[in-house]
């Protein structure tokens, strides 16, 4: 499944020739990997879409060096994932691997990708050990802390005034530590932590259990599928509550979610319509290309290639990895979030919003910004990493 | 109260579900003692038929008839292609190559239709809902689901309660080799047993079209449970994979809230959370091993 493209269309059979090893010593390489197959595949596709799309506007370069990406499916495998970024690794001297979307994966390939002495970036997951405790200096995240798209639901719910919210996601280490994120900034009442097994597809049970408790809100977080059968069957009872979520009204999933998710809340660090240039010219350029709307997933890694380029011109090449580190601290690219620096644990700080399911312009779902949440939000693990 | 009652509906449509399923994986695990791993990608199938068929036709009743009848095409296309060929070998063998049936399907759907989800409308006559407890009405679709199950089950019990045809399934769910050298055609009786079996499934995939996503994959914790409901009810008892279907919805459902009420009541919020859950999927294989505890061929056990 291990795809090379040597990006820049234009620049075409000359540099898919070279990709096959004879890659100079001041190019830059890149593993990319990402699940881009299965039922979360979605999500890579959003990834991969980013991060190409960013580097055919550099003309397939980063930082004015040509650029080299291996794309690697990591199947949401762990072992399949190090297994296939070990192989490309092996084959050829890696500047940077960017990825994945799912922090088991990350989990898994995070030491021997630094042992490589490679920079590694990520995208989306951001596993909180490696904010806290186990932070890098060859790591960063242009993502968030696992808990902050969480937290903000939880600080919305504050600031609304809700008294009673019932809490829904499945039952898996992420799920426990979405809903320990919600709560960490919600001061009401608890009314139930409701943990469904990963495989649901029929939430009628838990629909009753909710109507039956009559919360004042609910916040679930329900990725992929799941959110999909849950939205739907939600909208189905007619159940009028107010929403609120995370990764479970977005992009990836609106379109097969439909009219059920309109008018539902979103925590996001991103949304289609943020307000700034970069991020207009990006939405227009993504869409007028792949002919769907980008998520927080493409937003995300449309600015790690931002990043990467970035630092490289900065530092002169890619073949130094302290230096690159050092520029990348910097953090001088125009961002499709407006506001955003890194932390001294290389996690961002960026603002949070609430985001509310529309209907665009041209008749697609998509969330908008309903209002800032967070300002400048640092997640709660940096002070337990002890680089400066 | 209100909320037992609709948890109590939701358990029963579970095990309609279910018993659509089962009833096709019993009679062929039973007459036929032939182990159909494959059995639950016909559910699979149906749906995906379904939502090509609604597109093409734009009406839900359509899509219902054409996608089952289709699926039972397909299972009998099977029949002939593999299962055939693996009647009589041991166990095995059959959940070895079925078990490669389910990967080959589920490759081939995702080459057709993608992987991203696929939707099918719930029918625009059925889709409103009856408020059964405040603040939350209970869909009109799911309701009909019930009646079809039932009518399903009773049309079933008929056949084979009533009919030769019926008559000669029971006897070969005892006895397959006795009923062939009593001069049925016992080749004739499995090809039907598959393409019905076949066509319940797919047809409960169109059912449950509606209320989920359409995916590679939805199948795949149906098919556990049916085998949970057919070992249950006895393997090869059409009467037990009803009873059992129910009882096994019904102690998913009603089990699932009990358990995380009684696990919130009795351990520090904590470790609730991370008990009830775990307790909860557990409950039906628990219930599973009380049975075969008491009755070792399951319920209606034809054969111990």
């Amino acid at each position: 499944m291990k795809r090379i493209w040597a990006a820049g269309l234009a620049l075409g059979a000359a540099l898919a020739l070279s990709a096959g090893g004879t890659a100079r010593a001041a190019d830059v390489n890149v593993a990319f990997v990402a699940t881009l197959s299965g039922p979360a595949a979605t999500l890579g596709k959003q990834l991969e879409d980013g991060f190409k799309l960013r580097l055919d506007q550099l003309g397939g370069k980063l930082g004015g060096e040509p650029a080299h990406v291996s794309i690697i499916d990591d199947e949401l495998k762990p072992d399949v994932a190090l297994t296939k970024l070990k192989a490309v690794m092996e084959s050829r001297h890696i500047n940077f691997v960017v990825g994945p979307i799912f922090t088991i994966v990350e989990a898994a390939i995070f030491k021997p990708v630094i042992r490589s002495g490679a920079i590694f970036i990520s995208p989306n997951a951001g596993w909180s050990y490696l904010a806290g405790k186990g932070c890098n200096p060859h790591f960063f995240a242009t993502s968030y802390e696992n808990g902050q798209p969480h937290s903000v639901s939880g600080q919305y719910a504050t600031d609304a005034g809700y008294k009673r919210v019932f809490l829904l996601a499945p039952d898996y280490q992420a799920g426990h530590e979405a809903l320990a994120g919600f709560k960490s900034r919600y001061k009401g009442t608890v009314v139930a932590e409701d943990y469904v097994p990963l495989t649901s597809m029929d939430f009628q049970s838990e629909l009753a259990k909710i109507a039956q408790a009559k919360p004042d809100a609910i916040y679930a977080f329900l990725p992929g599928g799941l959110g999909i059968n849950f939205v739907k069957q939600f909208h189905a009872a007619g159940l009028r509550i107010p929403f609120l979520s995370a990764f479970t009204v977005d992009e990836s999933v609106l379109p097969a979610e439909g009219d059920a998710a309109l008018g539902l809340y979103g925590g996001a660090d991103w949304a289609p319509d943020l307000n700034n240039p970069t991020n207009k010219a990006f939405v227009a350029a993504f869409e007028a290309k792949y002919h769907y709307v980008p998520a927080t997933y493409a937003a995300q890694a449309y600015d790690t290639a931002s990043l990467i380029d970035a630092a490289v011109r900065e530092a002169g090449g890619a073949s130094d990895a302290n230096k690159v580190a050092a520029a990348m601290m910097k953090a001088d690219f125009k961002s499709v979030r407006g506001n955003f620096r890194f932390n001294h644990n290389h996690y961002p700080i960026q603002d949070f919003y609430l985001t509310k399911v529309v209907k665009g312009a041209d008749g697609k779902l998509q969330t908008s910004i309903v209002k800032k949440v967070l300002t400048d939000a640092a997640d709660p693990y940096a002070g337990q990493c002890k680089m400066k | 109260m209100t909320l037992l009652l609709v948890q109590a509906l939701n358990g029963v449509q579970l095990g309609l579900t279910l018993f659509l399923i089962a009833a096709g994986l019993t009679l062929v695990f039973g007459v036929m003692d032939f182990i159909n791993l494959a059995h639950g990608v016909q559910y699979m199938v149906g749906a995906y038929l379904a939502v090509s068929f609604y597109d093409a036709s734009g009406s839900f009743l359509l899509a219902l008839v054409g996608a089952s009848l289709a699926t039972g095409a397909l299972g009998l296309l099977l029949e002939a292609l593999v299962f055939r060929r693996l009647m009589g070998r041991g166990h095995l063998d059959q959940v070895l190559a079925t078990f490669g049936l389910i990967l080959t399907i589920g490759e081939l759907v995702r080459l057709i239709w993608g992987t991203s989800p696929l939707q099918l409308p719930v029918p625009r006559l059925l889709s409103g809902a009856v408020p059964l407890m405040s603040g939350m009405g209970y869909p009109v679709y799911r309701i009909m689901l019930i009646v079809v199950g039932l009518a399903v089950a009773g049309l079933m019990a008929l056949v084979i309660g009533r009919t030769k045809i019926g008559m000669q399934l029971r006897a070969g769910a005892s006895n397959a080799a006795m009923v062939n050298a009593l001069g049925v055609d016992i080749h004739r009786m499995f090809r039907l047993v598959f393409g019905v079996g076949a066509m319940l499934a797919g047809f409960a995939g169109v059912l449950a079209a509606p209320l989920v996503s359409v995916e590679a994959g939805m199948s795949d914790n149906l098919l556990i449970l049916a085998f949970v409901v057919i070992v249950v009810g006895g393997v090869g008892s059409v009467r037990g994979a009803f009873i059992a279907a129910i009882l096994v919805g019904l102690v998913d459902t009603l089990g699932r809230s009990l358990v995380t009420a009684l696990a919130l009541a009795l351990l520090p919020p904590m470790a609730a959370g991370h008990v009830g859950p775990a307790l909860a999927s557990m409950l039906i294989y628990l219930f599973m091993a009380a049975v075969l505890a008491v009755r070792p061929a399951g319920l209606f056990g034809v054969r111990a």
